[in-house]
């Protein structure tokens, strides 16, 4: 099963390395990252997704916030979220076809970005399964390239991955 | 005014430090200059940055207290790389600070530049660099409170050149409070899980207390004694935990694990209640944890939530500092009004266990031994001279075992090795270390002739600030532990374990550094040479002690096992 994770960090340098670093050291895989600043600056976001089992999960989500430069770790997967991913694809066909290709992918929205002598580049959000049945579908086209942003997320409602909290630490 | 490498020593001092292990070099030495001009930190030079590191993680043991290497930029930072891992196996509060190259060199393969911080990521608790001089007394506080609070570890802060530069001079203030945005530490364990776990230890038929190194992390003896005594039940310590609970006491059936006695095994196999206080469940204590205490359930205090359910599912997680957790079942314990379970048979069938394979079996048919030394006497023989009183550091392999079976531990901080990375190397300057903090106090290293010779470069830091720690040497001529390994599963194939023919004379060696070296032959002659080695108090006395080159360690457990296959002896096995 993948699951889906969220994680507030100090925006510092060396914070994302102790992140992927945690995973490559205890084993865990990671199957998708996304991370970028948030409105405060020096917190960033970071979603991952993750195809371990339930137990091992809990072991990561332990072993992730243990990490002082993380504020606070979601498991999304077991929140009532919100979670869209978004791929950008460049193909050898004409325009036309790629209008073809975006209206009847399902589940997903699509729209075309630019087209080059014959190179179209269209852009493709919604579930990572479906994006991953997309790119099956293309795989007789000339495909040239695609990127994929890796699966975001937010929880529904009052609860967020944010915070404004600093431990005071006071000695006499 | 003061420059970044001012700032960054008197921060220390301002910490309560006053004393640091270390090698200097190019990215360090405004630092060391900054050293030279003040008295109030006293630096240790070692002969090699790992000694640096080990001495002050020996000091940290000994004392509770965080211990403060400081080594230079590349090769000192590498060095310094073994020490650093081995705090973190086991949870040792130290500060590591590292010299650096200048700021507008790093990442140019500049002369000694490494990656200190890359590298060391995956065995610290923390690290910072340092990017602005101002920042080091703010980071030296930070990095203090990492080290010693909640589940405690190494942290190391890269200091680059420039940021010690004493031209640049900025006004010092250490911080009075210090904020960090995520770093819970935790106190109390939830009442509920207190209760539900008095619950169990009232109903338990079968129990059995296993602590570990977080009883001593977190000076929580005399907590958990209280507890034991309460209770009634058996307690074994950990490797790590040895001397938390007093070793000489009835309720202690010694050490469990891998090289654990028989009776501490048998009763972590059949017992119905297993109550793990500041252990982990570790591999070398659970054999193999499919077939764990399948019949018991579990109760498990530990400081750091992610050791929970991490090897081995519990029934009650009591997420909290072993101290607090501790006197909280105590009081519980006290004013509960369930019945508590008759012990008795328990006991019995214990002191059967202890009767048939307690440790000193294989001791007692000893009448005609001719002069052969055997390993386990050595031990009983420095127990004996030293009252049961010494510091014992010791390194790895077979002599770590036999110090860690023989050696009655009745408390903390007295014991002190390298149980988790298993650092061979790590005894004697870890028992530098303990000497600067208890010089009135026996220090004692227990070792081999191969552990020993790992960091036996240290024989000369010894002498030149006089520290007459006694090197018990057990000599069997070969890589003991290996070899014995090679013995059970390999055939008797020795492959690259010895080296008799190219062995230093250990006794000419140690007084060429002006020590005492002394050595034995003959098991007639062991209580006297030490006796002798511990009454020449101002010398560092070398005993090198030629023991029976074929012995093993046993109680063994069988690799793949449960806790109860076990090898007794050479003959003997419980499966």
């Amino acid at each position: 099963m993948i699951s889906h994770i969220a994680i507030l960090m100090e925006n510092q340098p060396g914070a994302l390395s102790r992140v992927v670093g945690l995973f490559s050291q205890r084993g865990y895989n990671i199957d998708s990252l996304s991370v970028a600043p948030t409105q405060d600056p020096t917190l960033s976001r970071l979603t991952m997704t993750t195809s371990e089992n339930p137990e091992i999960i809990n072991q990561i989500l332990r072993q992730l916030f243990k990490l002082v430069d993380v504020v606070m770790v979601q498991n999304l997967t077991e929140a009532e979220a919100y979670s869209i991913e978004l791929a950008i694809i460049k193909l050898i066909a004409p325009q036309k076809k790629v209008e073809q290709i975006i209206s009847k992918a399902n589940n997903l929205e699509g729209k075309i970005l630019n087209e080059h002598d014959g190179h179209t580049m269209f852009e493709i959000r919604g579930d990572s399964a479906d994006i991953d049945t997309l790119l099956a579908s293309l795989k007789d086209e000339k495909f040239l390239e695609v990127t994929r942003s890796g699966l975001l997320g937010m929880t529904k409602g009052n609860v967020a991955l944010n915070t404004n909290d600093q431990t005071k630490i006071s000695y006499e | 005014m003061t420059s970044g490498g001012e700032a960054l020593i008197r921060a220390l001092s301002d910490e309560k430090i006053d004393i640091i292990f270390g090698y200097p070099g190019g990215a360090a030495l405004h630092i060391y200059d900054a050293i030279y001009q003040q008295d109030k930190v006293q630096h240790i030079l070692v002969r090699h940055e790992q000694a640096a590191v080990h001495a002050a993680d020996g000091f940290a043991r000994a004392t509770g207290k965080t211990g403060v290497a400081l080594v230079t930029s590349g090769p000192g930072a590498t060095n310094a790389i073994t020490g650093i891992a081995t705090a973190y196996m086991d949870s040792i509060p130290l500060v590591v600070i590292s010299g650096q190259v200048a700021s507008h060199l790093i990442g140019t393969d500049a002369f000694q530049e490494t990656d200190m911080i890359g590298i060391s990521r995956p065995i610290v608790k923390h690290s910072f660099l340092v990017q602005s001089a101002e920042e080091i007394p703010a980071i030296v506080k930070k990095a203090f409170h990492i080290a010693s609070s909640g589940r405690p570890g190494p942290v190391v802060i890269d200091v680059p050149k420039d940021m010690t530069d004493p031209k640049v001079e900025f006004e010092y203030k250490f911080p009075k409070d210090l904020y960090l945005r995520s770093y819970p530490i935790l106190g109390e364990a939830d009442s509920t899980e207190v209760s539900n776990a008095v619950k169990l230890l009232k109903a338990a038929k079968k129990p059995v207390i296993y602590s570990g190194g977080g009883v001593i992390q977190s000076d929580a003896s005399e907590e958990l004694v209280n507890l034991s005594k309460m209770i009634g039940a058996p307690v074994t310590n950990t490797l790590m935990g040895l001397g938390a609970f007093p070793a000489t006491d009835n309720q202690f059936i010694g050490m469990l694990g891998m090289h654990g006695t028989y009776e501490a095994n048998m009763v972590m196999s059949e017992a119905d209640l297993i109550f793990n206080v500041g252990a982990r469940f570790d591999d070398r204590i659970t054999n193999n944890p499919k077939k764990f205490g399948l019949e018991a359930k579990k109760i498990h205090i530990d400081s750091d939530p992610s050791s929970i359910d991490k090897i081995i599912n519990v029934d009650v997680a009591l997420q909290g500092d072993a101290k607090l957790v501790l006197s909280q079942l105590c009081k519980e314990f006290e004013n509960s009004k369930l019945e508590n379970t008759d012990l008795k048979p328990w006991w019995s069938q214990i002191n059967e266990w202890r009767e048939k394979y307690g440790l000193n079996h294989n001791m007692l048919n000893l009448e005609n031994q001719k002069d052969i030394i055997l390993p386990q006497q050595v031990i009983q023989s420095l127990y004996k001279v030293t009252k049961g009183k010494a510091f014992i550091t010791s390194d790895v392999g077979q002599h770590q075992m036999f110090a860690a079976q023989y050696y009655k531990f009745d408390e903390p901080r007295k014991w002190i090795n390298s149980g988790g990375l298993g650092t061979m190397g790590f005894g004697l300057p870890s028992a530098m270390g303990v000497k600067f903090a208890f010089p009135d106090a026996d220090v004692a290293c227990v070792t081999g002739e191969g552990s020993i010779q790992m960091c036996i470069q240290e024989l000369s830091t010894c002498s030149q600030y006089g520290l007459p720690v006694k090197i018990i040497n057990l000599n069997n001529r070969a890589l003991g532990m290996v070899k014995q390994w090679q013995d059970m599963q390999y055939g008797g194939r020795y492959s690259s374990i010895s080296y008799e023919d190219s062995l230093p004379d250990f006794v000419k060696l140690a007084e060429s550094f002006g020590h005492v070296g002394l050595k034995v032959e003959k098991f007639s002659e062991l209580n006297d040479a030490m006796e002798e080695a511990f009454s020449l108090k101002d010398k560092l006395v070398f005993l090198d002690v030629l023991i029976d080159p074929d012995e093993h360690v046993y109680p063994m457990l069988e690799a793949g096992g449960s806790m109860s296959e076990m090898r007794i002896s050479k003959k003997d096995k419980t499966f």
